[in-house]
């Protein structure tokens, strides 16, 4: 425990994320050409959707993304729910842009593979839909956010809304595929569906890896920045007390 | 020079798999640029405020 | 208890006082459903098909109208942080509150269920599993809405707000209350889909309260 509040410090925070940023731009730059040329040049193109399985490369990654930057959205709301750990808060706050970002690409890249085979940019597909569905709770998470005049009273909103969020992420995936197998013929393809081969595992791992390391290097980032807000509020606060 | 052209034409699924990139790389460049953005513009005006109430209460302590 | 029915009591009283707002969620159940023959023409086979879609998700939206008179008043009253305070526990205090709102916004809407459901031609052999299934699904909205109205309380458009962030957590209700009647409706199983919305139900009843209380005390801190 005591550990836990030592990296919470925000300067303890700030030292730590200066000395990690470049290593994590670099994993993120190496990892990313190195996947990108694996996937583009490398792999093989699918027997069956040929060369638009490459979409993968940044589906897949996308998608996994979106689902842990909630878990860890998540993760930040109980510790600060539980501890009030300032830190904690901001990274909530800084963490939810970049996860809807992630959500959109999969959702974009989702119906530009599905286009060519299914024949249209969007079928009621069980996994498009629970990635929608994501989607619109990051959108509620930064609303309510962003919802309040004092930002902390925003912030613990927002780490409530995440808990319940999260704990509703698997009912809401469950009654979808429920919903799914309902209404749709099983004759559709589904994406992500070829059996997966090394020389296609490879690009998919280096190219996962690549948006977690920029993942995490944007979240340094993003979280110096909602420290240097805070301390500016602070100070226009007291100057105006004065 | 052919194969690049046969690289580009992405097996007839070009207009399917370059956007998908271009979406990926606009959104993460996107996210890159802003963030510096926001950044700099916060650490510059936290300096500035920090500078001025610097200057402030040490005029006070001389006065 | 006695607090539990006094509260009650307190809330049924104010609910009845202001019994303009419950018609007013009403109207706009039965409104928004009669504006859909207008939008997809008149035919029979089609209203059937798409009845129970269509008065579950205006069920759905009528219900979340109502949800800012569940704390909003007594946010803005006071009287807020005298429950908070109260000796009563938090956790019962929204309980009690989603109760008086069930009785009076979830209870009407279900009355006024078969009757649209008459309009849009639905086979009159459904009515009991659309009733039931609204009386297991409606608590959970409330409940669900609870958390919502106590998360949004004090904040700017907080109404527009408060849909965005329920809309995505009512979705399994949406998907097995229709489910249900669809079922009927195709002399299917009914009771998978019926269980489930009772699951949901017990799931809200644990989750929301807790939510519910805890975003109250960040409101009023």
């Amino acid at each position: 425990m005591a550990n836990l509040h030592k990296f919470a410090n925000p300067t303890l925070f700030l030292r730590l994320s200066r000395a990690l940023l470049p290593w994590c731009v670099g994993i993120a730059v190496v990892t990313m050409a190195v996947g990108l040329y694996l996937g583009l040049f490398v792999a093989p193109p699918d027997y069956q959707q040929g060369e638009s399985v490459r979409i993968m490369y940044v589906h897949v990654p996308a998608a996994w993304m979106a689902l842990f930057v909630y878990t860890l959205m998540a993760v930040a709301s109980a510790v600060s729910l539980i501890w009030r750990h300032l830190l904690a808060d901001l990274v909530a706050k800084a963490a939810a842009p970049l996860g809807a970002g992630f959500t959109l690409i999969a959702l974009a890249t989702g119906s530009l593979w599905g286009k060519p085979m299914w024949g249209t940019w969007w079928v009621w597909d069980a996994r498009l839909t629970s990635v929608l569905i994501l989607f619109f709770l990051y959108l509620g998470h930064i609303a309510l956010t962003h919802a309040f005049d004092d930002p902390g009273r925003g912030a613990r909103a927002a780490a409530i809304l995440a808990l319940v969020g999260f704990v509703n992420v698997p009912i809401i995936k469950f009654s979808v595929d429920w919903w799914n197998t309902l209404h749709q013929p099983a004759s559709v393809l589904k994406l992500g569906g070829p059996a997966i081969h090394p020389t296609m595992l490879w690009p998919l791992l280096l190219m996962a890896v690549a948006f977690t390391f920029y993942f995490i290097a944007l979240l340094f980032l993003r979280v110096r920045g909602e420290i240097a807000a805070r301390k500016l509020r602070a100070l226009q606060l007291a100057r105006a007390a004065r | 020079m052919g194969s690049i052209s046969e690289f580009l034409a992405m097996g007839g699924y070009a207009a399917y798999v370059w956007p998908a990139f271009g979406v990926a790389a606009v959104v993460l460049v996107g996210f890159v640029i802003s963030t510096l953005r926001t950044l700099r513009a916060r650490e510059r005006a936290l300096a500035a405020r920090e500078g001025a109430d610097h200057a402030e209460t040490g005029g006070e302590r001389t006065a | 208890m006695t607090g539990v029915l006094v509260l009650l009591r307190r809330e049924l009283r104010l609910a009845l006082r202001q019994w303009g707002d419950v018609a007013m969620v009403l109207s706009f159940f039965v409104i928004t459903v009669v504006l859909f023959p207008f939008g997809i023409g008149p035919e029979p086979n089609i209203l059937t098909r798409i009845s129970p879609g269509i008065i579950w998700v205006t069920a759905l939206l009528a219900s979340m109208l109502s949800l800012d008179r569940l704390f909003l008043a007594d946010y803005e009253d006071g009287s807020l942080d005298l429950l908070v305070a109260g000796p009563l526990p938090l956790m019962l205090v929204v309980l009690t509150k989603c109760a008086a709102h069930w009785l009076t916004t979830g209870l009407p809407l279900i009355a006024a269920a078969p009757l649209l459901a008459v309009l849009l031609n639905m086979d009159a052999a459904a009515f009991p599993v659309l009733i039931v299934a609204m009386a297991l699904g409606m608590p959970t909205l409330t409940l669900l809405g609870a958390v919502g109205a106590a998360l949004t309380l004090g904040a700017r458009r907080g109404g527009v707000l408060l849909s965005l962030l329920l809309l995505p957590l009512y979705i399994p209700v949406l998907i097995f209350g229709v489910g249900a009647v669809d079922a009927a409706l195709g002399e299917l199983a009914v009771r998978p889909h019926l269980l489930f919305l009772g699951a949901l139900f017990l799931f809200a009843l644990v989750l929301a309260p807790w939510a519910s209380a805890a975003a109250l005390r960040e409101a009023v801190a």
